[in-house]
């Protein structure tokens, strides 16, 4: 079932379905390689409403929560 | 003709750029690290050619004020050589196909090539060149791996005008990969676990309180150590030279009190006799420069580890309520060294609102390595309880006027997304390099303004002018602040010099309570000049009058309270 990248749990791979914003938010994600069908991993998400930090290829990435919320992924499930 | 080095953030373009000149420029583990394009030259077939080192950027769609800049060169350049980081090959070849649409000479390198074996990642280079028809070179920047072949088919770069969009170069740029890249699937590797271990919080905060005790324990030590073993030994070499200066000047006199100082007890005093030859040195040189030298060491190393960026990411949350960025962490630190460079770095955040915010709170609460050597001379024999009252009230500050500027000022804290590099070893030749530019431009800076700062102190007390000054201020220092009236004589020289004017208390004979007020107003109520004339380019004038009056206002209410309650 597909989740947002804020909901989705710690230490899950996942593969982006849908990116629920503008052009530039695509853009802005594309930027760190970060679009429909690539496959994430979510590290962790800091407290007090602070960014997830997911890795993608062969980078961590720190993303605002509101932005997390706004990226649609489908689990792979844990490793 | 114009050489241009682009790239994506932190792929080692100033690397490059300083294997291909000789030029020699900062070079760290984070994203942002060039805030300015510099300028080199390069012997091409006994032709000078001039080489810019550009500013990192993930598109030719530029976001941040850095950016800008880069986009903004590729007009006056003549050739390109676009910097990829291997180990991110896709994403980094976006940039690539959207400058190859530019009709400009490209060259591509294939940066931290050693890094993909590791990796589990294979490019073949000649595949990837036939796609892109032009040059693609493999190298390893930080130890010059491929420079010369770099250099040597320079000439072969081709321009291309392709005509791609959005989708259309992502498109191309999966097909590439499918022919050029192949990943073989590594294990989680040991440090993949630590590069988790130090951003979850679970971990990463008890992991960071202990490496920021370790900067500060280090700092500390490394510093009074040069000063015990090195700094105080050459000095006291050189006492009987300025004695038998001061002996043959008379002992007193305009000139000696300009070059030796008013002589404490009969004896010279370093730290108060105030003359050029004795103070002017001495601080600069035996109090401060050990303690710089500690403390650039040491952030060498953490910026180019590449932990800064997950220290951002940890204080995120907190830093947004004060409305900055996590990476505004990166400016705070910058600033613990120097306001200066610290200023400078702001440049990275996004908006002028942040900028504005992180600007003002470091120059505010975050006392430069020159300074804080002097309060720990100061302050250091109350112990811990000194310098803690000092530290911590400055942390109060800095979070409760973030929290108010947040509050009051219109428009909010765009989202955080960066980008977090994998941790690598520090490489000794490029940490060594930079210590010894920041030390070298410490020196050449900080020497002449002491020098002046102490010049300028004599001055104004041999024309009366300090005191005239103590008198008009009087009630606000003796009144409000509990301070002698001619504590405002340290005050007037921070201005210039905040070492020196930390070092202008000591002969006051002030208590604790007294020496930690004044210490705090010294670091909250004005900026350095030179920090001064760096906010004014940053923050323009009218946003440097809103800074220095937050400052002044809350010095004098913090010193206030602090009077009161010490």
């Amino acid at each position: 079932m597909d989740v947002s990248l804020f909901d989705l749990q710690t230490g899950q791979k996942a593969t982006i379905k849908q990116l629920k914003g503008g052009g530039e938010f695509r853009k802005k994600l594309a930027s760190l390689n970060i679009r429909i069908g690539k496959t994430i991993r979510k590290i962790t998400a800091q407290p007090l409403h602070g960014p997830v930090v997911i890795k993608i290829d062969n980078t961590e990435a720190t993303i605002g929560m509101e932005m997390a919320k706004k990226i649609v992924v489908e689990p792979l499930g844990a490793e | 003709m114009k050489i241009l080095l682009m790239g994506n953030p932190n792929v080692g373009k100033s690397a490059i750029f300083s294997r291909l000149t000789g030029v020699d420029v900062m070079v760290s583990n984070y994203p942002g690290t060039t805030i300015e394009f510099k300028k080199g030259r390069i012997k091409l077939d006994e032709q000078l050619v001039e080489v810019i080192d550009v500013p990192g950027t993930y598109t030719l769609e530029a976001t941040s004020r850095a950016e800008k800049v880069a986009v903004s060169m590729l007009e006056e350049g003549d050739l390109v050589i676009d910097v990829v980081d291997a180990t991110n090959l896709e994403r980094n070849l976006y940039l690539t196909l959207q400058l190859l649409e530019r009709n400009i000479p490209v060259i591509v390198v294939l940066n931290f090539w050693d890094e993909t074996r590791h990796l589990g990642i294979q490019i073949d280079a000649k595949k990837l060149e036939t796609h892109l028809d032009t040059p693609v070179i493999p190298a390893v920047a930080v130890t010059g791996v491929g420079i010369k072949e770099l250099v040597s088919r320079l000439p072969e770069a081709r321009a291309h005008a392709n005509r791609f969009d959005e989708g259309g170069r992502w498109s191309e740029i999966g097909k590439i990969i499918k022919e050029v890249q192949k990943v073989t699937l590594k294990k989680h590797t040991l440090l993949e676990t630590v590069e988790d271990m130090s951003i979850k919080p679970l971990t990463g905060i008890p992991i960071t309180l202990l490496i920021l005790a370790l900067v500060f324990w280090l700092v500390r030590s490394v510093g009074e150590n040069l000063i015990a073993y090195l700094f105080n030994p050459l000095f006291k070499l050189y006492l009987p030279a300025v004695t038998g200066l001061s002996d043959m000047l008379g002992r007193g006199g305009i000139v000696h009190d300009i070059l030796i100082g008013t002589l404490i007890e009969g004896k010279i005093d370093y730290i108060q006799s105030m003359g050029l030859l004795t103070t002017g040195l001495y601080v600069p040189l035996a109090i401060v420069s050990p303690y710089v030298f500690a403390f650039y060491l040491i952030l060498g190393i953490l910026e180019d580890s590449g932990y800064l960026p997950r220290l951002a990411t940890l204080v995120d949350a907190v830093l947004h309520r004060l409305g900055m960025h996590g990476l505004a962490i990166i400016s705070m630190l910058l600033g613990f060294g120097c306001n200066v460079p610290g200023a400078l770095s702001t440049r990275i955040l996004e908006t002028k609102r942040q900028r504005f915010i992180a600007a003002t709170l470091m120059a505010i609460a975050i006392p430069c390595m020159a300074q804080t050597a002097m309060v720990f001379a100061l302050l250091g024999p109350y112990g811990i309880k000194g310098l803690g009252i000092y530290f911590v009230t400055l942390f109060i500050i800095w979070l409760v006027l973030g929290f108010l500027l947040n509050k009051m000022l219109r428009g909010e804290v765009p989202e955080t997304f960066m980008e977090i590099p994998p941790y690598r070893m520090p490489y000794f030749g490029s940490l060594a390099k930079k210590l010894w530019m920041r030390m070298r431009s410490f020196l050449t800076e900080a020497i002449p303004f002491v020098l002046l700062g102490v010049l300028f102190v004599n001055v104004l007390y041999v024309l009366g002018v300090i005191e005239w000054i103590s008198e008009a201020t009087a009630p606000l220092i003796v009144g409000i602040l509990g301070l002698p009236k001619e504590a405002v004589a340290s005050l007037v020289v921070g201005f210039l010099r905040k070492d020196v004017a930390v070092g202008m208390l000591l002969p006051l004979g002030l208590d604790m309570g007294q020496l930690i007020v004044a210490s705090v107003v010294l670091t909250m109520y004005f900026p350095c000049v030179a920090t001064f004339v760096v906010l004014f380019k940053e923050l323009g004038a009218g946003d440097l009058i809103k800074a220095t009056t937050i400052m002044v206002v809350s010095a004098l209410l913090v010193g206030g309270v602090l009077n009161a309650l010490l």
